[in-house]
């Protein structure tokens, strides 16, 4: 037995531009140490946030992590966008084949689960509690161990990037080029083992919010008053509950097949390829709305408070969201017309898919109509809106377009299909959560951010995106497929790939304007300070708290009369809610328990991965031990003391 | 004033692209915007119908996005004003009301153009089709005239307003089969069979590639689809069937391997049941096993690490390779 498995110095990095890649991260890492050991922050960092069960910190976590991944995936894009500006003809860019194959699969697989997602998890964890008019969410533990097994599937993930390799067969990773007669390497079990690990923590957190909304809302909140964010979060943790479990199914089976000989995806000895792809896409399609349905309900919200007007079509967008949800698990097959299905079975499919396009459209007219006769003010949220609003629907036809069978034969897998999915994802899920950060942000750290240049973010962003993907569009149209690395000059392409590389910096001078915007934020924050907890004269109970919040969100629970709760306290009928009298609050206590289940997932996967046999009992014990420590832990609650409350809450008052 | 410039600056820039955009494209191959076959043209003119009728739509959906946005901002306070207005049959019948009409259209354009376009239904014409096997292999095509005898590899040959009938498979992960020019593209899969009938309405070289990613070489994984005149295609044959290079279960092999780059070359007889072998070596019982999973490994010996299963790999030469 080998004390390493199939870890040997090989694997370690040998090519010049992944060497600096790693001493960039080994540099960064070491100078953060040295900072928090300077400033003697260790203890702070590990008793304060690490072990955190406060949801408005696992939130913050989150959106820290989203953005640490946002960089490396968008340099991923940079470098995709640079290979293809140059490798034309005799040039053949500075990319290898082998190097270029694993950044687009990384591109893919850390944009939608190790930024979209953890983007969506952050906004969800700070506004869904505080809308509800909860203390915290359902399961707090649970909580903290999602954030950190979706932070274990990053960091496997960029452990590819140093030691062994990562996937070189798209961010899907389709059999049978997955498979171990085609990828002998670690790649793919890297790839594997560092989306199981993130998916698990998912599905945790699935469930975390279901309960959470549906057991935890402040009395009077009916599920017809609950706030449009909240219905879409609902129905976005449904489809991670039921879609979820296929992608772990889908890569078990792929795992067997990889280490123990079997054959689910093999193209031989029964094997079914195709398989793999129908059940990739049975979790892959309602991915796409388990992202885009948080930042709908977040427009829902953003609207309504800048056009100072009731949300227009309270039903029907409920109506709408439930529509979205069920039908986005009948049209998986849209993804792969081109199999050769059938007339039958690609026509169904394909109107299915349209027929998505209904509820979606009357979202966009009830937004609009939310801006009718209202009084609009274009702060930065408003403006990610805006630019959604016209960005989207351009998206939302093409999507369409690429629904008809018989135009997707043409469309598929070109960078028109590219083009495409960048357009929604881009002009919906990302503008939408964009929104949903500006917006929600004096919340949780008291101040607002600096509307200047995140009006220089959003310009460069929707500038970018449209310099960048339009000529997409077109070179899809003439025939380019995706994941090419080199291309001939007779192609006509090359024009058009450099202008899109142009606006990929565009769109990175942008990712920087939001950079400066924080730092800008925080250095003049004593201008922008939030003191009455109602920034935007919200209308949702979020607003009814201090900003940030005390860790117990609300002294009283409140109660609930209508829609717009708070609005109603501040000028309508709802009744004022009595000050004098607080109560004993119970607290969950922080617990490591999280960090170190996360932490031997981590030594487990990476001994998986290697095959380092020995290790892999070793660490399932150590998750094993922890999860039972913490079951037979019975004093995970404490406390708050009213002579505590009524201090805090005196500060405020005062 | 300020927005008015903001405006301008805006209508510069998207003017410009559209003019920028316009002249790269002028000469240059456009692809499925080209169309040069029966399919190619129909689908083209599928997106072109679908995107206008959406456009009904759209446009006037991002109009109006904006025209709210300018006449309800916050400055006008000329406008109407109505914070309590949230809801109305009329206009809610009217959201709902206008998706679904240009849905129920698309729907039915969907449905008859679904089986209008079907790949797998074969042309209407007066000239007897031509068959042609295709094999996607790592990272080249071979094409096979069954009746001709002959075979290509990244490089099509066939006459004008001839329906081609294409079976393909793959012997290598899958790919897809484009001709952006001539038609959509189908799955080339290992172990399966896909058809796909095209016609080129005018002589031409129309560049063709794989459209789904297949591994490192992919991006060479292109050929050209030369339509010719009749007697120009039947000399065509003719010549390649006189230049004594034969496609025989070795040759196979040794193509079968790994390359990229391939260059175009010809073959003169080409074993009658190689594309059934290569189909049907997926779908070998299992009393063969060692043996097969040897050959397919064996195209990627280049690959090959002691990571596969050992008792699978330690085959004997394939009864494959020798059925072949």
């Amino acid at each position: 037995m080998n004390l390493f498995g199939k870890l040997t110095a090989a694997a370690f990095p040998q090519e010049p531009i992944i060497i600096v890649a790693t001493l960039f991260m080994v540099a960064i890492i070491f100078s953060i140490a040295i900072l928090l050991t300077v400033k003697k922050r260790w203890t702070w960092l590990w008793s304060e946030w690490l072990t955190s069960v406060d949801h408005k910190k696992i939130g913050v976590m989150y959106i820290i992590f989203a953005f640490v991944m946002l960089v490396r995936g968008f340099i991923d894009a940079l470098m995709m966008r640079g290979q293809l500006a140059m490798s034309v003809g005799d040039n053949h860019g500075f990319l290898p084949p082998d190097h270029y194959d694993q950044i687009f699969t990384a591109h893919g697989v850390i944009m939608i689960f190790f930024v979209a997602m953890p983007l969506m998890f952050g906004l969800i964890n700070i506004a869904t509690p505080l809308l509800i008019g909860a203390r915290d969410v359902a399961f707090p533990f649970l909580n903290n161990l999602s954030l950190w097994l979706s932070v274990v599937g990053a960091l496997l993930l960029n452990l590819s990037l140093s030691v062994g390799e990562f996937a070189r067969t798209g961010w899907l990773a389709y059999p049978p080029l997955s498979e171990l007669a085609y990828s002998p390497g670690v790649g793919v079990d890297y790839y594997i083992w560092s989306i199981q690990i993130a998916g698990i923590g998912t599905l945790l957190s699935g469930i975390n919010f279901i309960v959470t909304i549906l057991k935890m809302r402040a009395k009077g909140m009916t599920l017809t008053r609950i706030p449009v964010f909240v219905w879409t979060t609902l129905c976005s943790m449904i489809l991670v509950v039921v879609s979820f479990p296929i992608l772990t199914v889908t890569l078990a089976l792929l795992f067997l097949d990889r280490y123990y000989g079997m054959h689910f995806f093999t193209a031989d000895f029964g094997g079914n390829p195709m398989m793999y792809v129908n059940l990739i896409w049975a979790w892959g399609h309602p991915e796409v709305y388990i992202l885009i349905l948080p930042a709908f309900g977040i427009f829902s919200e953003v609207v309504p408070v800048f056009a100072r007007k009731k949300l227009f079509g309270y039903t029907t967008m409920i109506w709408a969201t439930i529509a979205i949800t069920f039908l986005s698990f009948v049209v998986w097959v849209h993804h792969f017309f081109t199999m050769g299905a059938g007339a039958n079975v690609n026509a169904f499919f394909g109107i299915m898919t349209m027929i998505i396009a209904i509820p979606t459209g009357v979202k966009v007219f009830n937004w609009l109509f939310t801006m009718y006769r209202g009084r609009i003010t274009f702060t930065t949220p408003m403006l990610w809106t805006m630019g959604f609003l016209s960005t989207f629907t351009f998206g939302g036809m093409t999507g369409v377009l690429l629904a008809i069978p018989a135009a997707d034969f043409q469309l598929h897998n070109s960078l028109f299909l590219i083009a495409h999915f960048h357009n929604t994802i881009i002009g919906g899920v990302v503008f939408g959560y964009f929104a949903g950060l500006t917006y929600w942000f004096p919340k949780i750290m008291g101040f607002r951010l600096n509307e200047k240049y995140g009006a220089r973010a959003f310009w460069c962003w929707i500038i970018g995106f449209f310099t960048a993907f339009i000529p997409l569009y077109i070179v899809g149209l003439m025939g380019m497929t995706r994941r090419l690395n080199h291309y001939e000059v007779a192609s006509g392409w090359h024009p058009f790939l450099v202008v899109s590389a142009i606006g990929a910096v565009i769109i990175g001078v942008g990712i920087l304007f939001q950079f400066i915007q924080i730092y800008v934020s925080i250095r003049d924050r004593k201008h922008t300070l939030d003191n009455t907890g109602d920034p935007w004269d919200g209308r949702t109970l979020e607003w009814s708290t201090s900003s940030p919040p005390p860790f117990y969100n609300f002294a009283h629970l409140p109660t609930v009369h209508g829609r717009q709760p708070y609005w109603d306290t501040k000028y309508g009928e709802g009744a004022v809610p009595q000050r004098a009298h607080y109560e004993d609050i119970h607290m969950p206590k922080n617990t490591p328990i999280g960090v170190l289940i996360a932490g031997f997932a981590l030594v487990l996967c990476f001994s998986i991965v290697w095959h380092i046999t020995w290790l892999i009992p070793v660490s399932l014990v150590g998750i094993v031990g922890a999860v039972m420590a913490r079951s037979f832990d019975h004093e995970t609650e404490y406390v708050v003391r009213v002579k505590e409350i009524t201090e805090i809450e005196g500060r405020r008052h005062k | 004033m300020k927005t008015g410039i903001k405006i301008g600056a805006l209508m510069l820039f998207v003017s410009g692209m559209y003019y920028l955009f316009y002249h790269l494209a002028v000469g240059q191959n456009l692809g499925v915007m080209a169309p040069k076959g029966q399919l190619a043209t129909e689908e083209w003119m599928l997106i072109l119908i679908a995107t206008l009728l959406m456009l009904f739509v759209v446009l006037p959906v991002i109009g109006m996005s904006y025209l709210f946005a300018w006449r309800y901002r916050a400055e006008n306070t000329k406008a109407i004003y109505t914070p309590e207005w949230s809801h109305s049959v009329l206009l809610e019948t009217i959201c709902w009301g206008i998706p679904i009409v240009i849905i129920i259209i698309l729907g039915t354009i969907t449905w008859t153009s679904s089986h209008e376009l079907d790949p797998y239904k074969e042309l209407v014409s007066t000239v007897p089709p031509i068959t042609i096997q295709v094999i996607a292999l790592d990272w080249k095509w071979l094409f096979i005239y069954p009746k001709e005898g002959i075979a290509t590899v990244n490089y099509l040959e066939f006459p004008e307003h001839t329906p081609i009938n294409f079976q393909i498979t793959a012997d290598a992960p899958m790919n897809s089969f484009w001709i952006p020019q001539l038609g959509g593209q189908i799955y080339a899969m290992p172990g399966m069979r896909t058809l796909l009938h095209l016609v080129a309405d005018e002589v031409g070289n129309y560049p063709g590639s794989s459209a789904n990613f297949s591994g490192d070489g992919f991006s060479e994984m292109k050929f050209i689809a030369h339509s010719v005149s009749r007697s120009d295609y039947d000399t065509w044959v003719v010549n390649t069937q006189h230049n004594n290079r034969e496609l025989n279960s070795e040759e196979y092999t040794r193509l079968a391997l790994p390359s990229t780059s391939t260059p175009i070359s010809y073959y003169s007889h080409v074993e009658p049941t190689l594309y059934e072998s290569v189909i049907m070596k997926y779908m070998l019982p299992p009393s063969s096993m060692n043996s097969h999973i040897k050959s397919v490994s064996d195209t990627h010996g280049m690959n090959i690490r002691e990571s596969i299963p050992t008792t699978e790999v330690q085959g004997k030469e394939g009864m494959l390779i020798e059925r072949m």
